[in-house]
């Protein structure tokens, strides 16, 4: 009874080992797509306008309409999958996904687990300002006054890189950073292209154009180690959406600026 | 307790501190003059209900006697600009503690104005002072004697109300200390130099405050 009892949770256990190293050898994540005719995208839900819950309580934002796109591209059914930010990488690593269009960064430790394609959406620090005011690098801030949230990254880049002329005026929160800057206490601001996108959205009060970038941290497609037939199809998908205008549309529609030529 | 003080930072941050220390004895200074100087005005129209004045200086104690500071700073920086008045940092601030310490020490000399006694102004007038005198000696003197040391209280008050003025990017004191501790995390000793400095500051505008009381005001009138 025992032994037999044993013997039983042994082949369990080889059973659960089988399917767990199975993924190594098993055909790539985009020959199942085209098999199940699904694909298990994580999205964010609580960082618009890359991804919100909309009044249906559907998730919606730039980065469910890219999930939609590739989707379309791949002629497969999307699935959307909620995630955090801390937990993205994870739900890839386990296989819990296909893909992460989370507005996520590339950096070396991530690369270490995870896979990226092509850069689908801009996020960056820089220095915004109404369009008759021209500041195409650091120097031309020379005499110029620009808000920044103290403390920030903005903040600590610009005060190494701005002349001294420049007269940076800190601000306790990103609030009175816009309303410094809206008010037109200050003829620039420093800050993100996602907050700038929000201030175009709520204000039509001096509305804001880049002039240069701070630090730039484009959001990348993560998928899993070694899919790389997958790799070069989202790539392609990319590429493709850049040209014909549709991932431009995306950007226009959630952050109210044209997709960057470089990106 | 294995918290480690570290105030290496300070001598690299000397200058900035000393910069913050003096911006805000300036914003004291003139604000602390400025706003007596309105007070004085309105404890005199209001208590002899000066027209217009009385009634206007009637409407503005209440007004800035009753709402935040910081909310009245916020309205002079970034509220004026949309009607056109734009103020830089250290105007407004500089206005908002003029307009708030002037409705407080308005009511203070108002006080000390109401506690002179009617046979105190009786007796002047049949010693053939002129108006003028009058008020300066009999009046204003005295009134400004029995508040004084109200008043200097509220002054203290003031500058270290001024600390919020960092909220507008006035580089004050508090402003220094904020920014000294975005940059190195080292908020407890910031803030403990910032309390001791501060502390000190008052300490300084109360005995300046001392003595300028002593001379303007309790001397005699030279004959």
């Amino acid at each position: 009874m025992n032994s037999k009892r044993l013997i039983r949770t042994l082949a369990l256990l080889a059973a659960v080992a089988a399917g767990t190293i199975a993924p190594g050898v098993k055909a790539d994540v985009l020959s199942t797509i085209a098999k199940t005719g699904t694909i298990k995208i994580a999205v964010p839900q609580d960082f618009p306008p890359f991804g919100s819950v909309g009044a249906d309580m559907k998730p919606t934002g730039y980065d469910i309409d890219v999930a939609n796109l590739i989707g379309k591209e791949l002629g497969a059914k999307v699935e959307l999958v909620p995630v955090s930010s801390a937990n993205r990488v994870p739900f890839l690593t386990t296989g819990k996904v296909d893909l992460v269009i989370s507005s996520m960064g590339k950096n070396a430790e991530r690369e270490k687990v995870i896979d990226f394609s092509a850069a689908y959406a801009p996020f960056f620090n820089g220095v915004f300002g109404p369009e008759d005011i021209k500041a195409a690098k650091a120097e031309d801030l020379a005499g110029k006054t620009i808000s920044v949230t103290r403390g920030s990254i903005e903040d600590l880049e610009l005060s190494k890189i701005a002349p001294t002329s420049a007269v940076i005026k800190r601000f306790e929160d990103n609030n009175a950073t816009i309303t410094a800057y809206l008010s037109g206490q200050t003829q620039l601001i420093a800050t993100g292209n996602v907050v700038a996108a929000a201030v175009n959205e709520r204000s039509k009060l001096r509305r804001l154009s880049t002039k240069f970038l701070i630090k730039n941290s484009p959001c990348y497609v993560g998928l899993a180690k070694g899919e790389s037939a997958l790799q070069a199809k989202l790539d392609e998908i990319i590429a493709k959406a850049k040209k014909n205008g549709s991932l431009n549309e995306i950007s226009q529609r959630w952050l109210h600026a044209a997709l960057p030529g470089d990106l | 307790m294995a918290y480690h003080f570290d105030f290496t930072f300070v001598p690299d941050y000397a200058g900035m501190l000393a910069q913050g220390v003096a911006y805000t004895l300036g914003l004291t200074v003139v604000g602390g003059t400025l706003g007596i100087l309105i007070g004085i005005g309105g404890a005199v129209s209001r208590t002899w209900n000066v027209r217009p004045f009385g009634p206007l200086y009637g409407y503005y104690v209440e007004l800035f006697r009753n709402t935040p500071f910081l909310v009245q700073l916020f309205l002079i920086f970034f509220g004026l600009p949309s009607l056109g008045i734009k103020l830089a940092e250290w105007q407004a601030a500089i206005l908002a503690m003029v307009l708030n310490l002037g409705a407080y020490s308005t009511e203070i000399i108002r006080a000390g104005l109401q506690a002179t006694p009617r046979g105190q102004v009786e007796a002047a007038d049949s010693l053939a002072f002129t108006r003028w005198q009058v008020f300066l000696h009999v009046m204003l003197r005295p009134a400004l004697r029995k508040v004084w040391p109200a008043l200097s209280s509220q002054v203290v008050i003031t500058m270290l109300g001024s600390s919020v003025c960092s909220q507008i990017s006035a580089e004050e004191l508090t402003f220094v200390a904020n920014f000294i501790q975005s940059r190195n995390f080292r908020a407890f000793e910031t803030y403990f130099l910032t309390t001791a400095m501060y502390f000190g500051l008052a300490l300084l505008v109360r005995q300046a405050m001392h003595a300028i009381g002593r001379h303007l005001i309790v001397r005699r009138p030279s004959r």
